[in-house]
């Protein structure tokens, strides 16, 4: 017989048992024992299916092919730049992928990134955790103009975008600034006044903080009306 | 038996008061604070991050580094010169081997994790108290692991097996200390070291006296890893 062990969006711990039989199989985070499903980190407890996975809570961000992020350039080469993702490791942008501009040999790359500057970029490869290769050619890819840059925690990116754009789209209308979220964990912002980009920071704040709680949407609508109607 | 109350008026077999938290440290990637009477650990987890000097990197998996360390003042009061020492070094390479056996670090090659043990307070069972607050900051850090790892001490004293020994009884002499650390839910014993000697039958029964008091100490464990990732609820 084979059953759950956990309530779905149940919070697990290490080495909790999941579920018991071979009719469960085991997903992201998760991992046999016997006939037992384990979980190997804090997350929460998700089925779809007959495979039980845990949608982590905590962790660094672990470069993935396609994803879309937002690094800090930190050194300017001969052909490309150096580019802080905050993985381990420092990822490539190479001169081929950076722009559709013609680059004459020996030019000086930092007119186009300098360091210091971040851009909204795209993992085009992942190879074994060195390599990691980036490209601004895309819908959107930019060099990002002045803002506030904060860091949330990359496992709670999902819930700062929520279900299609929800949660966001939310915070965006409610303050007027323009919000880009990487996810690598860093939240690029820019508004008309202070006024608003606090509050925008004061929100994606809350969503990290809270992002277990169930109707986490309505509780940021709320927020974000009290706030505006108490100024 | 003819007397088994010990010093402090604990039962043979009865723990010292723990209290657990998770996410003390908070620019750190995880931590922990884990006090067992009065003695009291506090673990920080950095990483996956890049591993320097190059050589010591593994291309198939990353590399655990722990650094454990008493604080001058934490103990009896007698100057401690600060900084490493041989014991610290020793203590170091057990934590590390301690806690390697349920980490999965396959996925972070070339990489370090480091784990930063310090100790602010001391009274026996300081590498110990080290993994455990250890483990649990390792998960807060969210590192792969297969379980978490729960330690504490049996000895003797007198003529009874004793579970978590204080510095009265560990440093009584003849006396006989032996920490160790497992991982409850499969049993597997990770750390075993022992000062001072026991017959086979004796060290059996510590053990499995040890084995009861790692349970008791997985649930607060347990507890405090719920309470920071459940908004204090359980």
């Amino acid at each position: 017989m084979s059953k759950l062990l956990v309530e779905e969006r149940q919070i697990v711990i290490p080495g909790m048992e999941l579920a018991e039989g071979m009719d469960y199989l085991p997903g992201e985070d998760v991992f046999r024992d016997g006939d037992k499903l384990i979980s190997t980190k804090i997350g929460i407890a998700s089925l779809s299916g007959r495979v039980v996975k845990v949608v982590p809570l905590a962790g660094n961000y672990l470069p993935n092919r396609e994803d879309v992020i937002i690094g800090k350039v930190v050194s300017v080469g001969l052909s490309g730049w150096r580019v802080d993702i905050g993985w381990a490791f420092e990822a490539n942008l190479n001169l081929k992928d950076a722009s559709s501009d013609f680059i004459e040999r020996g030019a000086d790359l930092s007119k186009y990134f300098d360091t210091g500057d971040y851009v909204l970029s795209q993992i085009t490869n992942v190879a074994g955790s060195k390599i990691v290769d980036l490209t601004m050619k895309g819908p959107g890819l930019k060099k990002l103009s002045p803002g506030r840059i904060i860091k949330v925690s990359s496992p709670k990116v999902p819930r700062i975008i929520g279900k299609q754009g929800s949660m966001i789209s939310l915070i965006k209308e409610y303050t007027n600034c323009k919000i880009l979220v990487g996810q690598n964990g860093l939240v690029w912002l820019s508004g008309e006044n202070v006024n608003d980009e606090l509050l925008a920071v004061n929100a994606i704040k809350k969503v990290e903080d809270e992002s277990h709680i169930q109707g986490l949407t309505d509780k940021i609508k709320e927020f974000l009306e009290k706030s505006k109607s108490g100024k | 038996m003819a007397n088994d109350k010990r010093p402090s008026g604990r039962k043979v077999d009865e723990l010292r008061p723990m209290e657990a938290k998770v996410g003390v440290v908070k620019r750190a990637n995880g931590s922990a604070m884990f006090k067992i009477g009065d003695t009291v650990a506090i673990a920080a987890v950095y990483g996956p991050r890049e591993l320097y000097p190059a050589f010591l990197q593994s291309a198939s998996q990353g590399v655990l580094r722990c650094e454990y360390n008493m604080m001058a003042f934490s103990g009896s009061g007698d100057r401690v010169r600060p900084g490493g020492n041989r014991r610290a070094k020793e203590i170091s390479l057990v934590t590390e081997k301690a806690l390697m056996p349920v980490l999965d670090l396959s996925a972070f090659p070339n990489t370090v994790v480091d784990v930063y043990i310090e100790l602010i307070q001391t009274d026996a069972g300081t590498r110990c108290a080290g993994i455990t607050a250890a483990a649990m900051a390792l998960a807060d850090a969210g590192i792969p692991m297969k379980d978490l790892i729960s330690s504490v001490s049996v000895g003797k004293a007198g003529e009874n097996l004793i579970v978590d020994l204080d510095y009265l009884e560990d440093s009584a002499k003849p006396g006989v200390d032996i920490p160790m650390a497992m991982s409850t839910r499969t049993g597997q014993i990770t750390l075993l070291q022992m000062d001072g000697e026991l017959t086979k039958e004796e060290l059996k029964k510590a053990l499995e006296l040890g084995k009861k008091a790692c349970m008791k100490i997985k649930e607060v464990q347990t507890k405090a890893l719920l309470e920071k990732f459940n908004g204090g609820k359980k």
